[in-house]
């Protein structure tokens, strides 16, 4: 297919065209150099042994490729008192993130299903609130939902935090799924009402597994958004029960002993490696649910 | 047993836009109605408020003894094909066919005998594991009645169902709609705008214009004798000609045409039957209507009573196969006469036109209703 989008793009030949085209991709160049110089860095430094890093630049690559900073930062790093890496917290993390991730694309397809194929009155203006839920800057509701959650009995705990990032980002996966259905054709709906299908029947059916290319739109989306939250995390639980994001933190900033830069830099790559094979692998979909417009039936 | 269909002065308003305004019809058991009338006259909402789909601005819907109003569509036991198919775009046609049986928890070896007979029928049989998406408009809309036949409710509704397919296949189709309405003897309400499929199929036809119905009777009353202009020009392929003039009043009744430059003016005399009838004034501004087949060559046909017989300059020839239209002037209209094609004369030839007066149709100018 990639193949095919390419050969059927008809360009102009000649000098002036090539030397335009030469000036383009140098420019791109550049700018990807500007973007990854940062991640290489990181790779490169966490390879390298700590006596390497005092006596090298910051560019150069590892003389002798080491794994050791990385099997520390998994295993052994202290994370405030407790010296055994970010192993578990990388473990609530995605004990967290699977579930809010789940819950907020399910809630969110229906909410959009509901919206636009069982319209009901006050329809919009259900969604323009919930689109409201979008905007709020989170510092806001910090105290509220620390106090509700101490009501709940789910202060601390990653139940907790689960249910705090499921309430929030429902605004969001509501919008995306709620633009996909408005260009599902209604009467794919009419006909599943006349064959006898339920309100849920239509929606396992035949909605859900229409709206795929939705799906993982919401749920790359979700998933950056939930595995990367800082602030909910740090401000709604409590050591233990402390996400990947909060964990790396406390590693980088432990002011005893000496810096460790190769470890902090691999404990840094461990707790994005899940977002970046989040995109690689569904990258593919990202971009063609992004113009789901152009998808039909 | 089927169950019959009864409209109360049914209303539908789409956001201060009335679309059914005021309907009343009473279906019996068993029947097979056609509803024509133009693009946007509200054929599919009348079907989508029978279906359940719509909800009632005002009004009763019955189906049998049950009224439907409050009933939501999946338990008013209906089958319908959509003018947009609806296929459901992630199920192969297998699938798509027998959803209906997989909701109702019909056992499987019923299904498959239904997919079986049905694809058959509809010869889609070599398609039943492909997605819609990988089938042809005219394949997908036989899919789509199959979807509904396989189903065997109470009552059909089919809207448009064959608009796309090729004539062979369409002729083909409607012949199996016809045995199998005879076989199953349901109900069902069917919307066209193809002539013959509403003459060929109806039991009666009711004809729709913005939201009103014209007329509901038998295909030969609607065809011979239609209520007012609307209908009488709605429904004939090629349509009725539509003639205005004035009544004279003499030693016999005749409609004149307008005096135009360049052509006699023309009086065509009226039968005793239809002068009896009206009592207009002389010089009442009437329409004549006279379907292309009772305008023949003259002496082509076995003489009658009520012969009228003009000349005529031919403008257009047009060959249709089993017969020739030619098209001619009177008084700034043009007319359709249908002749036999050994009968035709080449364009410009001066041509004798003989007219059945007996089949002619009398309409008030203003009103449009039938004189
Ligand atoms: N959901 C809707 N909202 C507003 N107006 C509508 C809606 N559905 C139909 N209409 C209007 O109602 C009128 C009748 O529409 P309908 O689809 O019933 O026409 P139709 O007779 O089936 O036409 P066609 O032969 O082209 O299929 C049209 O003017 C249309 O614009
Ligand atoms: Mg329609």
């Amino acid at each position: 297919m990639r193949q095919r989008s390419i050969d059927g793009i008809v360009r102009p030949k000649g000098v002036h065209h090539s030397l335009m085209r030469i000036l383009l991709y140098a420019v791109l160049g550049l700018f990807c150099l500007y973007y990854l110089i940062p991640l290489i860095v990181m790779i490169s430094t966490s390879l390298k042994s700590l006596e390497e890093i005092r006596q090298g630049s910051l560019l150069s690559l590892p003389r002798s490729v080491t794994f050791d900073a990385w099997a520390k930062a998994w295993s052994a790093a202290c994370v405030g008192v407790r010296c055994n890496g970010l192993a578990p917290y990388v473990w609530n993390s995605v004990l967290m993130t699977a579930p809010a991730v789940f819950i907020s694309t399910l809630l969110g397809a229906m909410n959009g299903y509901a919206l636009t194929k069982w319209r009901f009155r006050g329809a919009d203006t259900i969604f323009a609130l919930m689109l409201f839920g979008a905007f709020i800057p989170f510092q806001v509701i910090l105290l509220p939902m620390a106090r509700m959650l101490g009501l709940m009995g789910l202060a601390g705990t990653i139940p907790g935090l689960i249910f705090v990032h499921t309430v929030y980002g429902l605004a969001f996966t509501t919008l995306f799924f709620r633009n996909f259905f408005m260009g599902v054709s209604d009467g794919i709906i009419q006909a599943a009402k006349v064959d006898g299908a339920s309100f849920f029947g239509i929606f396992f059916r035949l909605v859900l597994p229409m709206s795929l290319p939705a799906i993982v739109v919401t749920v790359i989306w979700q998933f950056t958004q939930i595995w990367n939250d800082f602030l909910f995390g740090v401000a709604f639980t409590i050591g233990d029960s402390n996400p990947v994001t909060v964990a790396l933190n406390n590693v980088v900033n432990t002011s005893t002993g000496v810096k460790e830069y190769n470890v902090d830099m691999a404990a840094a790559i461990i707790a994005a490696l899940p977002t970046l094979a989040v995109y690689v692998i569904a990258g593919a979909y990202f971009v063609r649910g992004l113009s789901a417009g152009a998808v039909k039936g | 047993m089927a169950s019959g269909i009864k409209l109360q002065s049914v209303r539908k308003v789409f956001g201060g836009n009335e679309v059914i305004k005021g309907i009343d019809l009473v279906i019996q058991p068993g029947e097979f109605v056609v509803l024509v009338g133009p693009s946007g006259c509200g054929k599919s909402t009348l079907l989508n408020l029978v279906a359940g789909l719509e909800t009632l601005t005002s009004g009763h819907i019955h189906i049998g003894e049950i009224c439907v109003d409050n009933v939501p569509p999946r338990d008013r036991d209906i089958a319908m094909v959509f003018q947009s198919y609806a296929l459901y775009p992630t199920k192969t046609v297998r699938d798509n066919i027998t959803f209906g049986m997989q909701t109702r928890k019909v056992p499987k070896e019923e299904q498959a005998t239904a997919v079986q007979e049905f694809s058959k029928l509809l010869q889609i049989n070599t398609l039943l594991d492909r997605k819609p998406g990988q089938l042809s408009g005219g394949q997908r809309q036989r899919v789509a009645m199959g979807r509904a036949l396989v189903r065997k409710p109470e009552v059909f509704l089919f809207d448009e169902p064959l608009s796309n397919l090729d004539a062979k296949l369409r002729i083909e189709m409607r012949t199996e709609i016809k045995k199998l309405h005879q076989r199953l003897g349901k109900t069902a309400v069917y919307v066209t705008h193809d002539q013959i499929e509403a003459m060929t199929l109806a039991t009666r036809i009711a004809v729709m214009d913005n939201g009103h119905i014209r007329q509901f009777d038998v295909p030969e009353v609607i065809y011979e004798d239609p209520v007012d202009l609307f209908v009488a020009g709605f429904m004939g392929s090629p349509p009725m000609n539509m003639l205005t003039g004035q009544i004279r009043r003499g030693d016999r009744m005749y409609v004149e045409t307008p005096s135009t430059e360049g052509q006699d003016q023309l009086r065509f005399p009226l039968p005793g039957r239809l002068a009896d009838r009206v009592s207009a004034a002389d010089g009442h501004k009437v329409v004549l209507g006279i379907r292309p087949e009772a305008i023949f060559a003259k002496g082509s046909e076995l003489p009658g009573s009520e012969r009228f017989v003009f000349e005529r300059p031919i403008d257009v020839v047009e060959p249709t196969g089993p017969d020739t239209m030619i098209v001619f002037d009177v008084a700034g209209t043009d007319l359709i006469a249908r002749v036999r094609p050994e009968d035709a004369k080449p364009a410009g030839t001066p041509f004798l036109f003989e007219v059945d007066m007996d089949r002619a149709k009398l309409f008030d100018a203003k009103t449009g209703l039938r004189l």
